[in-house]
């Protein structure tokens, strides 16, 4: 997978360094949308065998595999556990998100 | 090639401003009374005078959206509509605002449905006033070229990049033919600059289109295009001051003031009923009677300075709306109200809801009106909204010699609400 990293958006001091109409460079996430997530998937990697069924599944497309592992995109991610239902050996867990 | 001078339209005025000003794409729908831009502009296109991308669309939703992808690329765009198609690209009209895309387009004013009518009246610009668009209203045909030409200019200024919407009164202008002076091609040419707008898209900065915004930075973005129409008014002045200097015509800024130095009793218009008072004014003038009037040319940015510097002797004015913002007042007026409320609180001020859908409005009228001003110094009404020439009886009474007005009047509801 060949995901571009999300660029840190730094909100303008002034207002003449606000882009002229909504219109900016790609990769910048203004709001997390993920901070709607009550739950996070973690993935217990030495007991996943990798059979890519939550990377198929995920209805956000944030799971992928990387570096011989399994990774989500925690910036992305909405807590939605459909990849923690499906695991058939059952390494994602559903766990509480710390506010 | 010399400017010409021709006899035509205010609707053919503005084809020729077009074909002068020379937009790189053209996407419009025809719509009674604006029929004939989209007509001229399509033949001119066909022959050649024209070049320019004609893009033919199913509706004026889809003819602003198509501007707005052209205009987002950096080119010169122009659209034209009126009444229900203004209405029915309504979705657009802040979009294009807000993308800060300097669309030019022409609208030729037109009642709202229902009841269907296809005559003037302001409703249907003035309902859009809102929408983040710079909205001129011009008087004549000479007037509809040449602010034509301006309104490209405005828009695509750096410190602006907003749309611009240019209004014709449906029929009395659109359809009316006047000896119009066309200027050069050539010098409206070297006049008017290309467009070069500087958040263009292009392929070597490619960019991200019409993203959304969070609670965090939408009101930002809302500041800097209130910022940008508010600035606007000096560029609107520039604008009209180098084009008098090639042209040698001019109209008078945000707002123009005819025989308002010792007026004490003023009216207000919007477009061609304009004409129909100055001669009311010029006269009362020779009658003795302190009249003025002020035409208002651009809606937004308001002209609240230019109102309460031509209003300084008044003590009656009088707005005239073709317009009805129903359950309170014309919008014309109450935007003018709200401008003499920051210093002129004591002058009397008069709303007529007149020319709905079309019907005249006038001299004697207009006469009425200015007598109405002067008796009104005395009687003093609270609320001040009248339907002029409505021809029919009703249960109000408008008048200090019908049955019961005395009490009425008191009241201040039935005389004037």
């Amino acid at each position: 997978m060949n995901r571009p990293p999300v660029r840190k958006y730094i909100k303008p001091k002034h207002i003449s360094d606000y882009p002229v109409g909504p219109s900016f460079s790609a990769g910048y996430l203004t709001s997390d949308n993920s901070g709607w997530r009550t739950l996070r998937p973690v993935i217990d990697n030495d007991s996943c065998t990798g059979c890519l069924k939550c990377y198929l599944c995920c209805p956000e497309g944030v799971i992928y595999p990387k570096e011989g592992k399994i990774d989500i995109d925690y910036d992305f991610c909405k807590g939605c556990g459909i990849c923690s239902k499906i695991c058939r050996n059952k390494v994602i867990k559903m766990e509480k998100e710390k506010k | 090639m010399k400017a010409i001078r021709k006899f035509i339209s205010g609707d053919d005025a503005v084809a020729e401003a077009v074909r002068l000003a020379s937009p790189d794409f053209i996407a419009a729908y025809p719509i009674t009374p604006q029929t004939v831009v989209v007509e001229r502009l399509s033949e001119m296109v066909e022959d050649g005078s024209l070049v320019s991308e004609f893009m033919h669309v199913e509706s004026e939703h889809s003819a602003l959206s198509a501007c707005m992808g052209a205009s987002a690329m950096g080119v010169r765009t122009f659209t034209a509509t009126s009444s229900q198609g203004l209405l029915y690209m309504a979705e657009c009209l802040p979009y294009a605002s807000g993308g800060r895309f300097p669309i030019v387009m022409m609208n030729g004013n037109r009642s709202v449905a229902l009841p269907w009518s296809i005559y003037g009246d302001h409703r249907d610009s003035l309902s859009q006033l809102d929408s983040g668009w710079i909205q001129i209203y011009v008087e004549d045909a000479q007037e509809s070229l040449d602010m034509t030409i301006q309104a490209f200019a405005i828009a695509e200024n750096a410190e602006v990049l907003t749309p611009v919407m240019i209004n014709l009164d449906g029929f009395l202008l659109t359809h009316t033919y006047e000896l119009v002076e066309i200027p050069e091609k050539d010098i409206v040419g070297s006049w008017l600059a290309p467009v070069d707008n500087p958040y263009a898209m292009n392929f070597d900065n490619p960019r991200n289109m019409g993203f959304s915004s969070q609670p965090s930075d939408n009101t930002e973005f809302k500041y800097q295009q209130h910022k940008a129409v508010e600035d606007s008014r000096k560029i609107i002045l520039e604008t009209e001051k180098s084009f008098e200097q090639i042209f040698g015509r001019s109209y008078g800024g945000l707002a123009a003031g005819f025989m308002c130095d010792d007026a004490e009793f003023i009216i207000i218009t919007l477009g061609s009923v304009t004409g129909t008072c100055r001669t009311v004014v010029r006269e009362l003038r020779k009658e003795g009677i302190k009249a003025g009037l002020i035409k208002i040319r651009f809606m937004r940015p308001f002209p609240t300075d230019e109102i309460i510097g031509l209003t300084t002797n008044a003590k009656a004015i009088a707005v005239l709306d073709r317009d009805i913002s129903f359950g309170y007042e014309g919008t014309v007026f109450t935007n003018v109200n709200s401008a003499l409320a920051r210093t002129h609180n004591d002058i009397l001020k008069m709303n007529y809801i007149a020319g709905l859908g079309g019907r005249d409005i006038p001299k004697e009228s207009i006469r009425e009106i200015f007598k109405e001003l002067e008796e009104g110094l005395t009687t003093r009404p609270d609320k001040a909204v009248k339907f002029l020439n409505l021809n029919v009886e009703t249960d109000e009474k408008y008048s200090d010699s019908e049955d019961n007005s005395t009490q009425h009047h008191r009241e201040g509801v039935l005389l004037w609400s």
